[in-house]
């Protein structure tokens, strides 16, 4: 048993803890507080503690439990919120109250919860790691399959109501030897689970936000920065994708974050209805809330639990969505841990292993072909990172570091929230790298005329811009019509494709069909207006057309009601020929 | 309890206190000078063999030789009563008016303890503080916590006790309620004229006695300004928690409180993060905002409402900076709006409440609510854009829309967000304000409010 030598805040040190290596997880003084060994010298180990360390006193014991930190997987994750190193909220809600006191343990997964386990390997069959050996109905909507952890044959496997920790079924290995299965297994959450093949991104992720799945589409198994200063709407967008996107599982990790935001999500989520299943969200979701005043050194953590996690339902073949809210928090508390080991700092006193550590964490999205006999099952984990750059300027490492690995970049502008352009990301700054190898996608899946659609769209943005410059210097009177009009066609661009309410009912989502409608509507108009432009009509009497007034309410149709926008169209025709310009 | 006479180096605040043992990080000491004076300290750094101690005041008189340490074996805790309610405690919560020692009911942790975000209840009371620019566009609710950025020479203490006097939960049946409502309020570096106009104005209108005040004044000891706010907390907390009263808890100024930060962390030689703050100003700050909120179960909430002066009114200063990533919102006063005399001067555009929603809306205030905060918003920003441009090529190039616009901005202005200092506007009067001043524009600007709520609350307002 090791003795505790010094404390200075989160980061403690022991002298002689036998056995101990890096990485263990440790029970640290009287209270057995929990903390990982970050560093060895000599006799001494320095340990970050997930817990308060007010009180404790040098001379009290500290212990290694001689494993990494590791998670729970196994039945009943789904609809649980945990904080960073996976301790059940509602658990120690319920044991300790309203407020979370020090020491306090709990299991991530109810032990005494049966679940209905269905076979599906056979007795006598040969399985390898990842074969589903059998199902658990887990929510409504979500069944859980249960894969082997070894290669081996199938002794027996029973049906029925088992806990997490009841034998289910037995596999002997090469060797003859029999190995017990039971429902839940753990994995070391700083190490990734493999797969057997990892695929390019060729399908998108539709979150049903415009400006996102037109502009910016993001892929399955890809990755996502989006960094904007405070106020600029990541917590908003975070929902959303968490809400609307088309994957069957959310991973939602507040990492430093408020922690009335996390009660939002709480209560929200259980009311609302995912589009397709009709059933509540949060049966489909994983929290994991690490708020800001909640120990860094659990902070730290917290993003490897959520990602382990994710990894895991990807193995069942799932398309998860992690959302992390904010990588910064993550950063700032790899950078605290960082100064009080005293490590000699990097750039703006972040550790110098940051871009790596972001790397690494970014790398293990993907869409893979999951291991196990099956080679047809897929699945991926696509991460969706905020970011919180100090005073919005995303000069600084978190940013620069995260932007190298990502592959779609979200802007968030602060002068566009101000106005209250939602979702307020920029346009121009804005990329996704995916957009090339989506295409094909969308040519077949919503239009052929897609592409040209969204190119022409976007070039006219561009134009705008440097319209806007020119109208800086000369005011909007001295364009020449011709260019008024892209104005305008650009001003319904901006306002009735691009702005999108996250509080408007119907306006919160949007299918592709939509969206596509909408945008083909919008171009229409453009193409009329500036042919009968040419034909020397006047631009007011195109702007006093009625029918702006309901290409602006498009979004607000329900999906239902679609076929209205897309008789819009005809109308828009309809409109420019009564203004006699064919 | 131990005591030492082993002090070996004296550093700025720090003390250092060599052959102890078995000292609690945290622990509060007593500190006997060679005068018989006596300092209270906190254990910053504890191992075998030495004990870093933080002195709370200076350590002026304190000598290598004749001093004692004396480790008190807990932490730093506060004994909570509701006896506390009208008095007023000096930033180490020792009674500072002539009243007598308050009896605890119970004796808290200062640090208190994170809030289980499951055991939060989701704050949703509408909070009518009789401020348009607040109400309308920037929704206060019971639990939130809401600073107002400010400047050096803005009237931001007007603006907060305006709020507190205001401020009630107006019902669904209308009528609205102060009942079990306290004021904690701590005044964190301040001076003492400062101090004296909040205490004046909780005199006159009688809030004094359902407040609870803790004064560390400018020439107070700045370590003591790490406390303070805690001990405010703590108050609220019990008050709140255990005594189910809704308490507003009022800091001002945290940026004294971050400079305080900064001056221990460069006496403890750490390397600094941005402008010399320590790189844990975030996660520390975060346990202070984060104390408000509702839990389940209980009926008192704490809502916090911060003021900050931002250093050269610079938005992106780390201390203005990390409070905005941590509040929920911010309330930001501009000196464009105060040189033009229009009081309150909020700026609204980077002003945000980012639980509105959930205080908003039909049952709660009213329907057309969220489209004309958002209406509001649009044509406001889209006005002084326009007030640029009209300053480059002149406002006759200006279409007639721009115009409008230009005006709107104008008497947004004037009448939306001026209103002085004693104007207590209920909700429906700022709703129908907004709608008032919307009727110049044609119906289809308005794309933000919905066509049933422009005919049925803005069609009254049109000449035609």
């Amino acid at each position: 048993m090791g003795i505790l030598h010094r404390i200075t805040g989160p980061v403690v040190e022991a002298r002689d803890v036998a056995g101990a290596k890096m990485y263990d997880v440790v029970k640290v003084g009287n209270e057995r507080l929990t903390g990982e060994i970050i560093k060895m010298v000599g006799n001494t180990s320095t340990i970050q503690v997930y817990e308060e360390t007010n009180g404790i006193r040098p001379g009290e014991p500290v212990e290694t439990t001689g494993e990494p930190l590791s998670v729970e997987l196994g039945p009943g994750l789904l609809r649980s919120i945990y904080d960073g190193i996976q301790r059940p909220l509602d658990v120690m809600a319920a044991k300790g109250g309203a407020f979370i006191t020090r020491g306090l343990s709990a299991n991530s997964l109810d032990r005494d919860k049966k679940w209905e386990f269905v076979p599906v390997a056979k007795s006598g069959q040969a399985v390898k790691i990842g074969d589903v050996l059998g199902t658990v109905q887990e929510t409504e909507i979500i069944v859980h399959k249960i894969m082997a952890p070894f290669d081996g044959k199938v002794k027996d496997i029973k049906a029925g109501k088992f806990t997490v920790e009841e034998q289910v079924c037995t596999i002997t290995n090469a060797a003859g030897k029999e190995q017990k299965v039971i429902m839940m297994q753990r994995w070391f959450v700083r190490k990734s689970r493999p797969a057997a093949e990892r695929f390019d991104p060729n399908i998108p992720l539709i979150t049903g936000q415009r400006i996102v799945d037109v502009f910016f589409p993001i892929a399955k198994g890809g990755s996502v920065c989006i960094p904007g200063p405070f106020g600029s709407g990541k917590t908003v967008t975070q929902h959303q994708f968490a809400k609307w996107s088309d994957t069957q599982i959310v991973v939602y990790v507040g990492c430093g974050e408020r922690g009335n935001e996390m009660t939002e999500v709480l209560t929200e989520f259980p009311h609302l209805e995912d589009p397709k299943t009709k059933k509540p969200l949060m049966d489909r979701t994983v929290l994991i809330a690490n708020t800001s005043n909640m120990p860094v050194a659990a902070r730290e953590a917290s993003i490897y639990t959520a990602v382990t996690i994710a990894e895991y339902y990807r193995d069942m073949g799932y398309d998860v969505a992690l959302m992390a809210d904010s990588t910064s928090r993550w950063a700032e508390a790899m950078r605290e841990i960082g100064g009080r080991l005293e490590e000699m700092p990097g750039e703006e006193g972040y550790p110098a292993y940051l871009a790596r550590r972001l790397a690494e964490f970014y790398e293990r999205a993907g869409r893979v072909r999951c291991l196990g006999t099956d080679e047809t099952r897929t699945g991926s984990v696509t991460i969706i990172g905020a970011v919180s750059p100090p005073g919005g300027d995303i000069n600084e490492p978190v940013s620069q570091n995260t932007l190298r690995v990502t592959k779609v970049f979200l802007a968030l502008d602060a002068s566009l929230a101000q106005r209250r352009h939602f979702p307020a990301f920029h346009w121009l700054r804005s990329y996704s790298l995916y957009t090339d190898t989506l295409d094909n996608w969308y040519i077949q899946n919503v239009s052929s005329d897609w592409v040209d659609l969204r190119k022409e769209a976007m070039a006219l943005l561009q134009q705008e811009a440097e319209l806007q410059e020119i109208v800086q210097l000369v005011g909007p009177d001295a364009l020449p019509e011709k260019e008024q009009a892209v104005m305008v066609s650009t001003k319904m661009l901006r306002e009735d494709l691009l702005q999108q309410s996250a509080f408007h009912e119907v306006d919160t989502y949007s299918s592709m069909k939509k969206q596509y409608l909408i945008l083909r509507n919008i171009l229409r108009f453009h193409h009329r207006a500036i042919a009968a432009v040419e034909l020397g009509v006047q631009l007011k009497r195109i702007m006093e057309l009625p029918i702006r007034e309901r290409i602006a309410r498009m979004k607000e149709v329900p999906e239902e009601k679609l076929s209205e926008v897309d008789f819009l169209g005809s109308e828009i025709d309809k409109a420019f020929d009564g203004l006699g310009a064919k | 309890m131990k005591e030492y006479k082993t002090v070996t180096k004296i550093a700025g605040p720090l003390v250092f206190v060599e052959g102890v043992n078995d000292i609690g990080y945290g622990e509060i000491v007593e500190i006997q000078l060679p005068s018989g004076e006596r300092k209270k300290g906190q254990v910053l750094d504890t191992q075998k063999g030495l004990a870093v101690v933080q002195v709370f005041g200076t350590t002026a008189g304190i000598n290598l030789e004749d001093t004692t340490v004396k480790f008190l074996g807990e932490t730093m805790q506060i004994g909570v009563s509701s006896d506390m309610l009208g008095r007023v405690f000096n930033g180490l919560g020792e009674p500072r008016d002539k009243g007598p020692a308050i009896i605890p009911e119970k004796r808290l942790d200062i640090n208190g303890a994170p809030i289980n975000p499951y055991a939060r209840a989701e704050p949703r009371d509408f909070i009518q503080t009789g401020i348009s620019t607040i109400d309308g566009l920037n929704t206060l609710v019971r639990g939130q916590k809401l600073p107002i950025f400010s400047g050096s020479g803005l009237p931001h203490n007007q603006l907060a006790v305006q709020i507190a006097r205001q401020a009630k939960v107006v019902s669904s049946t209308g009528k609205g309620g102060k009942d079990q409502f306290a004021v904690v309020f701590a005044a964190v570096g301040i001076t003492h004229e400062e101090a004296s106009f909040f205490m004046r104005d909780f005199e006159k209108t009688g809030a004094l006695e359902r407040a609870v005040l803790f004064l560390n004044l400018a020439d107070d000891p700045s370590v003591e300004r790490i406390i303070t706010p805690r001990l405010a907390l703590t108050t609220a907390e019990y008050l709140a928690y255990e005594k189910n009263m809704h308490v507003l808890v009022i800091i001002t100024d945290m940026t004294n409180y971050c400079e305080a930060l900064r001056e221990i962390a460069s006496a403890r030689e750490e390397v600094p993060g941005r402008r010399g703050y320590p790189g844990y100003m975030y996660t520390d700050l975060s346990t202070i905002y984060e104390r408000a909120g509702r839990i389940k179960g209980k009926d008192g909430t704490v809502t916090q409402l911060s003021i900050l002066t931002m250093p050269g009114d610079d938005i992106t200063h780390p201390i203005a900076d990390l409070t905005g990533y941590i509040t929920e919102g911010q309330i930001v006063l501009g000196r464009d709006l105060h040189r033009k005399n229009i009081v309150p001067p909020v700026d609204v555009l980077p002003c945000l409440s980012r639980l509105m929603n959930l205080g908003i809306g039909k049952d709660r205030t009213r329907e057309d609510h969220r489209g004309m905060a958002d209406q509001l918003y649009a044509a406001y920003a889209t006005g002084r854009d326009l007030r640029s441009l009209s300053a480059v090529v002149g406002e006759e190039a200006l279409s007639a829309t721009d115009k409008t616009y230009l005006k709107f901005a104008d008497v947004f202005e004037k009448r939306f967000i001026a209103q002085g200092t004693h104007e207590d506007r209920t909700i429906e009067q700022t709703l129908e304000l907004g709608w008032e001043m919307l009727a110049m524009f044609p119906e289809s600007e308005l794309k933000r409010l919905k066509k049933e709520f422009i005919e049925k609350y803005g069609k009254k307002y049109r000449k035609n």
